[in-house]
């Protein structure tokens, strides 16, 4: 079934368009994951998928239902939470603060403060520092946990992997499982080509703005990607 | 004595600047909003339990139950009205936009009940004293408003600590974008918090109108006197806000026992020498690691 | 500074100053001040004291403007200086017997001079906390004047010498300061805009980290059209004074200057040097128009401010230019290239610009 369908959206900042007609869909419980280089418009996507940025023209449908016009914090409650690029923990709240606001909507699922300290003993031993004193690494954990407390059906994570060692990115990837276990669906956004074919059923190339190419890990090759990531 | 007595009224003074305070503090601290309207929605809220008390026969405690709830939608709608409208406009908005407000407000009042000084009439409890020594009294009104502010600014303390809501108004004010990637329409925090900060202006307001003689221009001393405590104490703490309030209020009860007419100078000139040589304040929030 | 300049601008980049409508509007402005200067010729008195007060607001609005449209400081506080600029200039002229129309330079250096040490103190708050600190200043400075007696203490003073003169060349010389306080602080703003100062401004304006790191000296910036913005204001005073010949603390003082300032540059235009003219004209003739209305008139002009800012922040003048297409008074520079063209691009406008 499909989860989440994206039709020919265009996306705008200002006059500046960064996306262009861009066709994408989620099936449910499937990870998605969608690569491309810098500015290719992989975040400008799932802050429109979140709802941070209105498509121009274009339907996003979310289970059935048309969520092109809905404001973010309506997506919430519908499902959709998002990892944002650059983590965005809230600095002056604790960890377990941070935790407590992504439960704001109290969507009924299997993600507690518990299971999320079960999860994560990263970010369980770090409950009552400050999120302006965590490392990178426990500030993407944080804020995977914190999207995870609404207990969204569809998960959005921007480059989690971002400026991170690497036995941290493998930690964190490591939890990818534990997401998915529950049913959830993921939709990651990954520089790291190699990550997104390790973890994704599927993946999609975007180049300025244009999805160039999409298919299951096992049937691209190398080639097909290079090309597609980088337009040559 | 009279000096100690002069303290203990600028300590219990203190208490109402700093409830006048809280509500200034948090809209500074929620939307970064400096309410230049703050003191003159505090003797709005007067000018209300005037007319209840005064006019309509209602019993001073009832007012307060009264005007309260009515300052909150106030706020409320105020927010949504002009201050989130201004917020999306950025920069000077909000601040302009707020200084129009008391202007337009106080002329309001001028017109609506003339620059006569009013009071609340509470009965004896303007007059009821507590007798400590032989020469101290305690005013009640003054030591009822100065433990109904400790109770409310360590209400808020608690609500913005450990309530969701409480939570959602630090995160709002920390990233006002992210907060909506969890499910919070920050301008309705924003307009809960501005409700909020008028429910305990209105308070403060009621307090003052039935401690003193107040006018329509009565709010620009509010103002001052909430800014100063704020200032005194040190941004981002509502305690340190309470003992900064305390300051200005011996400051300005032990200038008024010198002479009487040196009352405000001497509160605002120890306001200009704490900016000169403390400007984090006597109390700033400690950092922490 | 590494801000492109005619000199060194990269290629592609034109910096313009004037501008054509510029150099019309001086074939516009030449003319009407040459009027106004013949003026007491033509009007009779009252007329003349009429436009002496709009005077005092233009000069008001416009320092008010040098301090928020440029300098981003928002002040409450300004009748400070209006205050000392009057009360300074009936002591010089009263009490120490020195002519009035020598008086009043002294009056407003004295005010420049005091507006420093209170930079210091007012600098060490920003936003609305500034705006309410500049308020508590103003206060101070009107709690001490009335606790001197020499100052008339809580019941003000009377400027007498003036009525040695004849009552048509008291009020004709009146009329005169006033137009020339108006010359000079509009064209004191011009000239400040237009130096390197202003330039540095609008950079400060549209992103203060980024111009301290490009060298420009925001806090040395700001405080020197703290202190100019003081010296106009004072000006300003003393006009008053020179034509109501009698001043109280709880008027010269009021916060409603404040708020006729801040009205006027709403209205008429904020960050621009035709907007608070404007601002102060529209100003003066809805005061005119409302005046049986008693206080209502700062009701209704409070709320023209309000929804100004929120549905038309460049104000009338703003309106009337077409967003800064047409200038009398071409200030700073148009760098016209590319990189702005593309800048645009889903960014905010600089604010109040
Ligand atoms: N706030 C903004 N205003 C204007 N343009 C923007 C903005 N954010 C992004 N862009 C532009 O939109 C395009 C897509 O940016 P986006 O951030 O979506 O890229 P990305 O694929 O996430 O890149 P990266 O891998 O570097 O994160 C880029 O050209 C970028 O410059
Ligand atoms: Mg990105």
């Amino acid at each position: 079934m499909t989860l989440l369908s994206i039709t020919s959206i265009d996306v705008h900042y200002g006059d500046f368009q960064a996306i262009y007609s861009l066709d994408l869909h989620v099936d449910e419980g499937e990870t998605l994951a969608v690569i491309g280089a810098n500015g290719a418009g992989k975040s400008t996507l799932l802050k429109t998928i979140a709802g941070l940025l209105r498509p121009t023209s274009g339907d996003i449908v979310f289970d059935g239902l048309n969520i092109s016009a809905t404001p973010p914090y309506r997506r919430v409650p519908l499902g959709i939470a998002l990892t944002p690029e650059g983590r965005k923990i809230f600095p002056s709240l604790t960890v377990e603060e941070n935790l407590k606001v992504g439960a704001h909507v109290k969507r009924p699922g299997p993600w507690t403060l518990a299971a999320i300290y079960d999860a994560f003993p990263l970010v369980a031993d770090r409950r009552h520092r400050l999120g302006v004193n965590l490392s990178g690494g426990e500030q993407q954990a944080t804020a995977i946990a914190r999207a995870l407390m609404s207990n969204p059906r569809l998960l959005l994570l921007d480059e989690v992997s971002l400026g991170l060692a690497p036995v941290v990115v493998e930690q964190i990837y490591d939890t990818l499982p534990a997401i998915t276990g529950q049913g959830t669906t993921v939709l990651i956004v990954e520089q790291d080509v190699n990550l997104a074919m390790k973890f994704a059923d599927r993946v999609q190339c975007l180049l300025e703005g244009k999805s160039v190419l999409e298919g299951v890990p096992a049937d691209l090759t190398r080639d097909q990607i290079a090309t597609a990531y980088f337009g040559i | 004595m009279q000096w100690l007595n002069a303290v203990i009224q600028g300590i219990l003074l203190g208490g109402l600047y700093a409830l006048l305070a809280a509500g200034l503090s948090l809209m500074f601290g929620v939307m970064r909003i400096v309410n230049l309207a703050h003191g003159v929605l505090a003797i709005v809220a007067a000018y209300i339990g005037f007319v209840f008390v005064n006019n309509l026969g209602v019993p001073w405690y009832l007012a307060i139950i009264i005007v309260i709830p009515i300052m909150a939608v106030v706020g409320y709608a105020l927010q949504w009205g002009l201050f989130n409208r201004a917020l999306t406009k950025g920069g000077l908005a909000p601040l302009l936009v707020a200084f129009g407000l008391a202007v337009v407000l106080t002329q309001l009042l001028q017109e609506i009940f003339t620059a006569d000084n009013r009071r609340i009439d509470t009965g004896t409890l303007a007059t009821d004293s507590i007798q400590v020594t032989d020469t101290i009294y305690l005013g009640l009104l003054p030591v009822m408003t100065f433990v109904v502010a400790v109770l409310v600014i360590a209400g808020l303390q608690l609500f913005l600590n450990h309530t969701p809501l409480g939570r959602a108004m630090r995160a709002a004010s920390d990233d006002p974008d992210t907060v909506k990637l969890m499910g919070i329409d920050n301008r309705q925090v924003y307009a809960l918090s501005t409700a909020l900060a008028l429910a305990t202006v209105g308070l403060a307001g009621l307090f003052i109108g039935m401690k003193t003689q107040f006018s329509p221009t009565y709010g620009d001393l509010v103002l001052i006197f909430a800014f100063e405590a704020v200032i005194i104490g040190g941004l981002g703490s509502l305690w340190g806000t309470l003992a900064g309030g305390m300051v200005l209020g011996i400051a300005q009860a032990v200038g008024a026992q010198i002479n009487p007419s040196y009352g405000l100078l001497i509160g605002n000139l120890v306001f200009l020498a704490i900016l000169a040589f403390r400007p984090q304040g006597l109390f700033p929030k400690a950092v922490t690691t | 500074m590494s801000i492109a300049t005619g000199e060194n601008a990269p290629t592609g980049v034109k910096v313009k100053r004037a501008t054509r409508s510029s150099w019309a509007g001086l074939v516009v402005l030449v003319p009407i001040l040459v009027f106004l200067a013949m003026a007491p010729y033509v009007l009779d008195r009252g007329l003349q004291q009429q436009l002496v007060t709009l005077f005092a607001l233009i000069v008001m609005a416009t320092m008010w403007n040098l301090l928020a449209g440029y300098g981003g400081m928002v002040s409450v506080g300004q009748q400070a200086y209006i205050g000392i600029g009057a009360y300074g200039l009936i002591y010089l002229a009263e009490t120490l017997g020195i002519n009035p129309f020598i008086s009043v330079p002294i009056a407003i250096v004295i005010a420049g001079l005091i507006s420093i040490p209170i930079s210091f103190l007012a600098f060490r708050l920003v936003g609305g906390y500034f705006a309410i600190g500049t308020w508590v200043i103003a206060e101070v400075v009107k709690q001490i004047t009335m606790q001197i007696d020499a100052l008339g203490a809580g019941s003000g003073l009377s400027l007498t010498v003036l009525n040695e003169l004849s009552p048509g060349r008291r009020i004709a010389y009146v009329y005169w300061l006033g137009l020339i306080a108006v010359v000079l602080a509009v064209g004191v703003t011009y000239f400040i805009m237009r130096s390197r100062l202003g330039l540095g401004f609008t950079a400060i304006r549209d992103d203060a980290t980024a111009a301290s790191s490009l060298g420009v000296r925001v806090t040395r910036s700001r405080r020197i059209v703290f202190v100019v913005s003081a010296v106009g204001c004072a000006l300003a005073g003393a006009v008053i004074a020179m034509n109501t010949l009698r001043i109280t603390p709880e008027s010269i003082y009021s916060v409603n200057l404040a708020a006729f300032m801040i009205f006027m540059v709403i209205i008429g235009g904020l960050g621009t040097i035709e907007g608070p003219i404007v601002g102060a004209i529209v100003f003066f003739a809805l005061q005119q128009w409302l005046s049986e209305l008693g206080t209502w008139y700062l009701v209704i002009i409070g709320v023209l401010a309000i929804v100004i800012t929120l549905f038309l922040p460049r104000g009338i003048w703003g309106l009337i230019s077409g967003n800064g297409k047409i200038r009398l008074f071409p200030v700073g520079y148009r760098v016209v290239s590319p990189w702005t063209a593309r800048r645009g691009l889903g960014e905010k406008e600089p604010e109040g610009a």
